[in-house]
């Protein structure tokens, strides 16, 4: 242990099997004292945001902005990872660590990062082509490994950086440059892929919806574990619209489900409809003056079993008929880092060999001078 | 069975291998000499054995391979081992794809190579007589389980009579041997079941093997009762099984002699047995600690690779954090996440997940951050031959990405020298800020070699220097400012206040890191991404050449695991009166910056790879030297003895251009005219 003893540090800041190593944790020592107490404009960086004008991410990045300081966290123990996409230039807005990655790869990077530095608050930012075509497998993985992260999946239902082609997300029928006759691809419906593989959080919101979007990213972000937030964000440019259904005010209310856990899911103009159970277990909407108040579903976020929120998620079609909005599963589970650190320190706890009795082995032997 | 040296053909030595008889030898045999029964037997001495263990698939040759090793080692003979089984987990009983060999070369010298062949084959079946045969010298000693040779089995690998019985056999020593019945007939009290105690044989063979070495057996029994801890009938029925193929050996007349093989002169010191896969992973725990920084791993599992992530999840203790990732991509993103963080991050793989890891390296080169890429060579293209050996992925270490890409690539040249190779390109990945990418194969990873063990205390202290306050004029962070020396970037790992910083894929302003398209811009990072890595060779050890008469014309220029079949070769050439200059590269990206000059000495320069040449293509790009290039890709090592032939024509000038060998076994055909460059690959 010649080498490592020498180090200034290490005698302070522990053994080799720390969850954060004594290198590490040096060096965010010596950087000085912590400033958890943040504004808005704290998270802006220098750099120009090159959305295009009148594109939903603007919202989306003013309400992360507004909202992060109520969580306490210093800045520097922020990290936001992307990947490649509209929605992954994210990081470069925010006066965080950030690494802009590769197509489809954050949620695996974030993986490494989250499970080898459990102190820190780690953030995916991606889109539905990022996490749900080309990254769709390391975004499942991640899910189910329940690795403490918060992944913002900005769903605009087109892919925007390379112009205007079909995505996972998009109808049936849609023509773009790619489709000039029409989609022959079944979208995914994101929260239900989740749900499928059993993500512990996931919560849908409007970018243009403050109040619900910041509600929504506040439970996401308390969450131990993965949380994802499917954020409906309408490209202007590519696939304006998208999403007025919802947001127009004579329509919104009809189609929109507010989900509050421990409420009624009653909703639509004067509360006219609400959600009911099937009779195979699923759920379907019905007519409030229809049905008996006992026969209405009280949202139950906290459901261990997943089947529950996502018949939730099943009520929607791929018009946005019928959207519920809000968070439809929080569930406590161990994090894949809590028990990554928990298996380290057990083991450290139950040896005592260094490095030199590793490289010694079980079987060796000594050939005298 | 006669009592002289069975089958012996020239060793690594260079030299016709050295045989005394029990009545000159120092050591001490007397115990052998007579055993129960009053049956006489005699001890040979001989300086070197290459034997081989084949058997099907089940039957544990590669188990019975790694006790007869870890014995041999423990007895203290210099070795070399080549494990070599099919990709099937369990082909069909008793077939020619079903088998699986271990063969082992220990001597009382030093020795380089697992021996080009065996002077002693054990066959446990039909099927591995059929597949080895041809490489058993005339002469040479077989060994055979008599009661495998059925009907049934015979017929499985077209056999119309038995070998054993039809005198097709007359120009080997055959013994043949009942040793699936003897290990059921030793085994009848044991409590086991026939076929239980049937999968004892090899055992047996091991113990039978062990008297006729002279091997020490206590590290065996040791084995089977750690192995066996929970089973503890099956671990006595294992240490009966292979007490009594010792015993059998001890009183048969089969065997009427055993040799002894004196312990090899070694530099004082401890040592172990390794494997080439556990000495990298060692080097990996060992550069955590040196580094001071948490190691992750994440890995996907391929052969020959897994045993690093097998071995290195043991080491949790030490600070070593695995993650067994979804795919390959995800196992080198989440490293360099962890890379990102402060971790010493590292990925391990063969070709085929080098190929999909390849954006992901190339992210690591623009964002300039530590990261440790293991490829164990394999037979490719595409999945090729997952268990076989080949140097084929060079080209693709050096230049398989996009854009202007360069990678450091380093390649270990033993089985313990992976340990240093780990080490070593954990201080360029940490020093440089650089993935680097170390090229091991099939043949090291399994193969195995005595291992003189490192202390801590000796080896290079890794420990980087984190950013922790702004470096710029102005009180600003600037990520990209370089150290004057290394041109290393800043590193400021999160949680580091005051430093917060974006990186990622687009090219990089310099300084700033924030994100530029300017032309001049990128002209300039592209050539100081450049620059850096040139500049490591500036902290590369002067290239060592092995010349000992001082006079050689020609030089032999290998990398990787050819240098112990180029070093035997070069033995044999030296000992037929020529002489020769080896040289072996470890730094393959950048070369070593004196390289050049040493090639430029020689009247020719010969380059054996186990590719289509892709290094002689290198050098000659590099240096503008006619190299002559000779290469092989029979997913095994080159043979010493077909090496030798090779430099012996080059050095009577009876060869140029390209050479190769032939899948036949043991044909070289020389090319007499120059191949055009092209052809060469």
């Amino acid at each position: 242990m010649t080498a490592i003893e020498s180090h200034p540090h290490v005698h302070d800041l522990g053994m080799p099997g720390n969850p954060i190593s004594a290198a590490i944790a040096a060096s965010v020592e010596a950087s000085g004292e912590k400033n958890a107490t943040l504004k808005a404009k704290d998270l802006k960086t220098d750099q120009e945001v090159r959305w295009c004008p009148g594109c939903g991410d603007y919202v989306i990045l003013n309400a992360v902005q507004s909202f992060l300081p109520s969580l306490g966290i210093a800045r520097e123990d922020m990290v936001i990872v992307s990947g490649i996409g509209c929605s992954s230039r994210f990081p470069y807005y925010m006066n965080t660590y950030g690494m802009h990655s590769i197509h489809g790869r954050a949620p695996a990077i974030a993986t490494g990062l989250a499970a080898s530095r459990p102190d820190l608050s780690v953030w995916v930012v991606t889109g539905d082509g990022d996490a749900l075509s080309i990254g769709g497998n390391h975004l499942i993985h991640t899910l189910r490994r329940n690795v403490n992260l918060t992944i913002l999946l900005f769903n605009n239902r087109i892919y925007g950086l390379t112009k205007g082609q079909y995505s996972p997300t998009s109808e049936v029928g849609k023509v773009t440059k790619s489709t000039p006759m029409g989609s022959i691809d079944a979208p995914f419906n994101p929260v239900s892929l989740a749900l499928g593989a059993d993500a512990t959080f996931v919560g849908r919101a409007m970018d243009s919806d403050r109040k619900g979007l910041t509600e929504v990213l506040r439970q996401a972000a308390e969450h131990q574990g993965t949380s994802l937030v499917e954020i409906y964000q309408n490209c202007n440019i590519f696939n304006d619209g998208a999403f007025e259904l919802l947001k127009d005010p004579a329509t919104g209310p009809m189609w929109t489900i507010p989900l509050v856990h421990g409420e009624p899911l009653v909703f639509g103009p004067g509360g006219a409809s609400c959600v009911v159970r099937d009779e195979f277990g699923g759920l379907r909407i019905a007519e409030t003056n229809q049905v008996e108040a006992s026969q209405i579903v009280v949202h139950d976020a906290h459901r261990e079993d997943p089947s529950y929120a996502f018949a939730l998620s099943r009520l929607s079609s791929q018009d946005l008929r019928y959207s519920p909005m809000g968070v439809f599963r929080s569930v406590a589970k161990p994090t894949y880092d809590r028990m990554m650190t928990d298996q380290l320190e057990d083991a450290a706890a139950q040896s005592t060999s260094t490095l030199d009795d590793l490289l010694a082995g079980n079987d060796s032997w000594t050939v005298s001078a | 069975m006669t009592g002289t040296n069975p089958g012996m053909t020239p060793a690594d030595s260079g030299v016709a291998p050295g045989m005394h008889t029990a009545a000159d030898a120092e050591f001490h045999a007397a115990e052998t000499h007579t055993a129960t029964g009053g049956l006489v037997k005699s001890v040979v001495a001989l300086d070197r054995v290459v034997i081989r263990l084949a058997g099907d698939s089940g039957d544990g040759m590669q188990l019975t391979g790694n006790r007869f090793t870890s014995e041999t080692a423990a007895f203290g003979n210099d070795l070399k081992t080549l494990p070599n089984f099919p990709a099937e987990i369990r082909a069909p009983t008793g077939t020619l794809p079903g088998v699986s060999s271990f063969q082992l070369h220990f001597a009382d010298h030093g020795v380089m190579t697992p021996g080009d062949a065996p002077d002693v084959l054990v066959v446990m079946n039909p099927a591995a007589l059929k597949a080895n045969l041809m490489d058993l010298p005339g002469g040479g000693l077989l060994i055979a389980d008599s009661d495998e040779f059925t009907p049934r089995n015979l017929a499985k690998v077209g056999y119309a009579s038995n070998p054993l019985e039809d005198g097709s056999l007359e120009g080997w020593q055959l013994v043949s041997v009942p040793l699936t019945s003897m290990t059921t007939e030793a085994l009848k009290d044991s409590g086991l079941g026939k076929k239980e105690a049937e999968r004892s044989k090899n055992m047996f063979t091991l113990g039978l093997l062990s008297w006729m070495y002279h091997r020490p057996t206590e590290g065996t029994v040791r084995f089977l009762e750690r192995q066996f801890r929970r089973k503890p009938l099956i671990a006595a029925a294992n240490i009966a099984a292979f007490r009594a193929g010792y015993n059998y050996g001890d009183t048969t007349e089969a065997f009427a002699v055993s040799y002894e093989i004196k312990p090899a002169p070694m530099a004082p010191g401890r040592y172990r047995n390794i494997s080439g896969n556990q000495a990298l992973s060692l080097g990996l725990v060992a550069a955590g600690q040196l580094s001071g920084l948490p190691v992750f791993l994440g890995a996907y599992p391929i052969t020959p690779a897994s045993d690093i992530l097998h071995e290195l999840s043991k080491h949790k203790a030490l600070g070593v954090r695995t993650f067994q990732a979804e795919d390959e991509i995800a196992g080198i993103g989440a490293a360099l996440g962890a890379s990102f963080g402060g971790a010493l991050g590292i990925t391990t793989t063969s070709g085929p997940g080098v190929a999909l890891k390849s954006e992901t390296i190339g992210l690591a080169v623009m964002t300039e951050l530590p990261l440790v890429i293991v490829d164990v060579q394999r037979g490719g293209p595409s999945t090729g031959l997952p268990t076989k050996t080949e140097q084929s992925d060079l080209l693709q270490a050096l230049y398989g990405r996009n854009g202007e890409a360069p990678v450091p690539v380093i390649a270990p040249r033993s089985p313990g020298d992976c340990f240093d190779a780990a080490v070593e390109a954990a201080r360029i990945a940490l020093t440089y800020r650089t993935p680097v990418i170390l090229l091991s194969d099939g043949y090291l990873a399994n193969g195995a070699e005595p291992w003189s063990v490192p202390v801590q205390a000796d080896l290079p202290d890794l420990r980087p220097v984190f950013a922790t306050e702004p470096n710029g004029e102005d009180g600003e962070f600037l990520p990209y400012l370089r150290d004057p020396e290394t041109l290393a970037r800043a590193w400021a790992v999160p949680g580091t206040a005051g430093l917060q910083h974006r990186i990622g894929g687009l090219e990089k302003a310099d300084k700033t890191g924030n994100i530029s398209y300017d032309a001049e811009n990128h002209d300039f990072m592209t050539r100081m991404r450049q620059a850096k890595v040139d500049g490591i060779a500036a902290s590369i050890p002067a290239t060592e050449v092995d010349d000992p008469d001082g006079d050689a014309r020609v030089a032999v220029i290998g990398w990787g695991s050819t240098y112990g079949p180029i070093g035997a070769a070069c033995r044999r050439i030296r000992a037929s009166g020529r002489s020769i200059a080896q040289v072996h590269v470890r730094h393959l990206n950048p070369l070593p910056a004196d390289l050049g000059e040493i090639l430029a000495r020689y009247d020719r320069v010969v380059c054996p790879e186990m590719n289509l040449g892709q290094f002689a293509m290198v050098l000659r790009a590099k240096y503008l030297i006619d190299v002559h290039s000779h290469t092989q890709v029979r997913g095994l090592p080159f043979r010493a003895a077909e090496l030798a032939a090779v430099l012996q024509d080059v050095i009577d000038g009876n060869a140029a251009g390209t050479t190769h060998e032939t899948a036949d076994r043991t044909d070289t055909t020389i090319l007499d005219t120059p191949a055009p460059t092209g052809a060469a690959l």
